[in-house]
Formats: structure tokens, C-alpha cells, sequence
């Protein structure tokens, strides 16, 4: 089946089985590895991503089909250029991750969340944040992390976008 | 693992969906959230020949007041309700409730309400909700759409009054009265895990403080999602009292009919029961300014 997703503002034309899931057409068609797979079965949110700019989703739990005619977002296309996405920047300051395995889905899932909640506070973050797993247990940072980016998106200083 | 093949077909209208699940019957399956389903199909639990997909069916993604009720449309994702402007209100205190605590944050984004109720998991959330509300699903069959009280729609586990080549539009909750508040309460290890034990609680109140109607439902005690009538019973027309709300715990735990997994022995959930329905009659009653 031809299919037509917007990944981060480029175009990918591919012909794909109805069966192909989100994260494996990311991964393998697209060649954005930076959507990974953690358990496979809607569990860890280590494959989340976003669609259509405000809603997270767990790539490994939609059909790439389903995405036909709409935008997703990955961790390849937060950043501007050199320029780190504030999440980003804030999970290298905060140190948000360890191994880094999850960190790309936590970014995204706190992505969708800021798009709605632009000043969670402590509990809000930790509440959406639920189904997103970290097996290093880094979720201290983490937390941090998202504090900093949802002030460094509502206040930009500088050259922060 | 990677789901068996199938077909897929995009409908734009309730119409369309109508058509391509007339066509296909018994091979076809909706695709709305799809947070049970595509997990399911990658289990190989289930192998549908054929996907109609309605997430493009705009028309029936809303959750709006009317005649009387509130009614979910196919496609309104979980979120909706978490969101709604009048979730803050007393009398969907269980609608509220429910609606945090459904699978994690991200799978509520894309599930929906009335898939979870075609689902019909013995251990779904809005199930026991819908018990509790005493809401009604809306069938398109053949025939044209009919209302279907939701006590004959859960007919099984994973098996609901929808039959081949039909689909459900819509869910509507009634609307209750002002002095109307609830409760859900669900033990589960993890966010995102099969509750352990849940139950869904919404009692209206009389002017003289007496109990005028209650809905009592639990999760995860038996094959689909059970009312606990006899509680029910127990509580209408008196006043709550602690010997009543412990009469009714005690009737629910009665009537749960658990299997024993890692998550507890069918004694442990049996006796959970009961004590998450107590727990939500009291925090029902709470809500509505009276302390027992």
C-alpha cells in the first residue's frame, strides 16, 4: 500500500503492508533510528511519538498506514539545526538520561504534554510522564528536565526558540 | 511480534464504515484507538482479514450534552473526557475519575471510549463505568441505529451486542441530577497494568439526605465488567450509614467472581472488591458533603 507521512517536515513516499507498524516504518523505511523499541507491546513508551503537533503516540502500537496524510514528529526533527529543541537542552543539562534508551520517548510524550500544559507542575509532569519507563530509574531528572524546558519555552532568553 | 496480514480500509463517513463492515462481516474489524486491538493482533489473538479504520470519520469524534445525555462519538479519545470543560463538575465525578486512571497518558491520547466498551476486557475501566452510569451504546446494524442499554451490550469477555457487519457510534451517559456524585477506584501494580480490582461507584441523593439512586459495578471480577444489583438494593431509599456501606462492600465482594493471578489469589481480590467499593461510596458521599 502506498502511503505518503510527513516525518519532520520532509515528505517519505513508500509502499508499505497494512501490517508495518509505526516504529518499525520509522525505523527501517524512513531510517530514523532514533525511535526506538523498547518492549513492543504499548508498555515502556520508549517508541512514543508525535502526530499532527500535539498528541503523543506509542509508534509501536499504530500501522504506519493509519499515519498516511499526517505529520509525525521524532527526536531527529526537534532540534533546529545546531540549535537543541529547549527538552533536549534540558535533558543534557538536567542529565535526564543515563543509558539513553528511553530518552527519545520521554522527550516526546513531555513534548505533547508542554503542547497542553505549559506549566505542569512536580505532580502533573510525573503523572504524564506515567507510561514512559525508565529502566536506569532516572525519573529524578527527568522530572527536572521537563521543569526546565516548560520554563525555557514559556520565557525564551536568548537564542532559545 | 508482527500481526498476521489483513487489508485495510479507510472510511471517511459513518456511512462508508457502514458499508466496508457490511461487506466483510465476520473478517472485519473497526479500528478506532486501537490500544487493545493492535496489541491483541500483535499477540496473534486476534487475526482480522480486514481493518476498517474510522479514525478519519470526523463525525464522530465529539463528546457533547444532548436530549439529556452525554454522548461520546466513536472516535472521542479518552483525553476528551479528561479535558471536557465540565469534568470539574460533581455529577461526572466518576466519568473524571475513570478517565485518569485508563491505561498510562500516552495510550489515552489515542484509545477511545467507546472502543474500550466494544473491547469489553474483563478488566476495562469504562465497562464498569458505564455499569455504574447506567449508560447506553447506539448500534448502527442494518436495521439502523438502536440504543442498547449497556447491561445487554456486555454480553461476554471480549464480546459485546455488536454483531457482524455493525458497528457502534455511540456511548451516551445520562446526565444525573445535581445532588449526583462518584467514584472510581482501581488497585492496579503499575500504570498502565490489568487492574487488580476496580470498582466504579455514582449515588444520587434525596433532599432528605436519603439515597435515591446507586450504580455499584466492578472490574476484574468475572468474564466482562459485573453490577453488584444486591448492593445496589441495599443502599436505595436509606440513609448511609457506616453498617450500609459496609453491607454493601461485603455484597460486592459476594458477588466478585475473580480468577487468581501474579496480581493476587481470587480471595485477595474477592476481598479487595469490597473494600474498593466501600472506599468509593464513602469518597462518592464525600463529594457530596456527607461524611460516614
Amino acid at each position: 500500500m502506498k502511503v505518503k507521512v510527513t516525518v519532520n517536515g520532509t515528505v517519505y513516499e513508500r509502499d508499505v503492508e497494512p501490517r508495518t507498524l509505526l516504529a518499525y516504518f520509522l525505523r527501517e523505511a524512513c531510517a530514523l533510528t532514533g525511535t526506538h523499541v523498547g518492549c513492543d507491546t504499548s508498555s515502556c513508551g520508549c517508541c512514543v511519538v508525535v502526530m499532527d503537533g500535539d498528541r503523543a503516540v506509542k509508534s509501536c502500537t499504530m500501522f504506519a498506514v493509519q499515519a498516511d496524510g499526517h505529520e509525525i514528529l521524532t527526536v531527529e526533527g526537534m532540534a533546529a539545526g545546531a540549535t537543541l529543541h529547549p527538552l533536549q537542552q534540558a535533558f543534557w543539562d538536567q542529565h535526564g538520561l543515563q543509558c539513553g534508551y528511553c530518552t527519545p520517548g520521554m522527550m516526546l510524550a513531555s513534548y505533547a504534554l508542554l503542547k497542553h500544559n505549559p506549566t505542569p507542575n512536580e505532580a502533573q509532569i510525573r503523572e504524564g510522564l506515567a507510561g514512559n519507563l525508565c529502566r536506569c530509574t532516572g525519573y529524578q531528572n527527568i522530572v527536572k528536565a521537563v521543569q526546565q524546558a516548560a520554563g525555557a519555552i514559556a520565557q525564551p532568553a536568548g537564542a532559545a526558540r | 511480534m508482527i500481526p498476521a496480514a489483513f487489508d485495510y480500509l479507510r472510511a471517511h463517513s459513518p456511512d462508508e464504515a457502514f458499508a466496508h463492515l457490511q461487506k466483510h462481516g465476520a473478517d472485519a474489524r473497526v479500528l478506532a484507538g486501537g490500544q487493545s486491538l493492535i496489541p491483541a493482533m500483535r499477540f496473534r489473538l486476534a487475526r482480522p482479514a480486514v481493518l476498517v479504520d474510522i479514525n478519519d470519520v470526523r463525525d464522530l469524534d465529539y463528546v457533547r450534552v444532548s436530549g439529556g445525555t452525554l454522548a461520546i462519538g466513536a472516535i472521542a479519545r479518552d483525553v476528551a473526557i479528561e479535558r471536557a470543560s465540565w469534568i470539574g463538575e460533581r455529577r461526572w465525578t466518576l466519568l473524571h475519575d475513570v478517565s485518569r486512571v485508563v491505561a498510562d497518558p500516552v495510550v489515552r491520547q489515542t484509545g477511545t471510549v467507546v472502543g474500550s466498551l466494544c473491547h469489553n476486557d474483563p478488566a476495562g475501566d469504562w465497562t464498569a463505568a458505564a455499569l455504574a452510569a447506567r449508560a447506553e451504546v447506539v448500534v448502527r446494524g442494518k436495521a439502523g441505529p438502536r440504543t442498547v442499554p449497556i447491561d445487554t451490550f456486555l454480553v461476554d469477555s471480549f464480546t459485546t451486542a455488536v454483531s457482524e457487519g455493525e458497528i457502534a457510534l455511540e456511548a451516551r451517559f445520562p446526565i444525573a441530577d445535581e445532588r449526583t456524585a462518584g467514584s472510581y477506584q482501581k488497585v492496579e501494580r503499575k500504570v498502565g497494568d490489568f487492574a487488580t480490582a476496580a470498582a466504579a461507584v455514582q449515588v444520587s441523593l434525596n433532599a432528605d439526605g436519603s439515597i435515591k439512586t446507586a450504580g455499584i459495578a466492578l472490574s476484574a471480577a468475572g468474564p466482562c465488567a459485573v453490577r453488584v444489583d444486591e448492593a445496589e438494593k441495599l443502599l436505595v431509599g436509606h440513609k448511609p450509614t457506616a453498617d450500609l456501606i459496609r453491607a454493601a462492600g461485603e455484597a460486592a465482594s459476594k458477588r466478585s467472581a475473580p480468577q487468581g493471578d501474579l496480581r493476587g489469589s481470587v480471595q485477595y481480590k474477592k476481598n479487595l472488591a469490597g473494600v474498593l467499593v466501600a472506599r468509593g461510596l464513602r469518597q462518592a458521599l464525600g463529594r457530596l458533603g456527607v461524611k460516614v
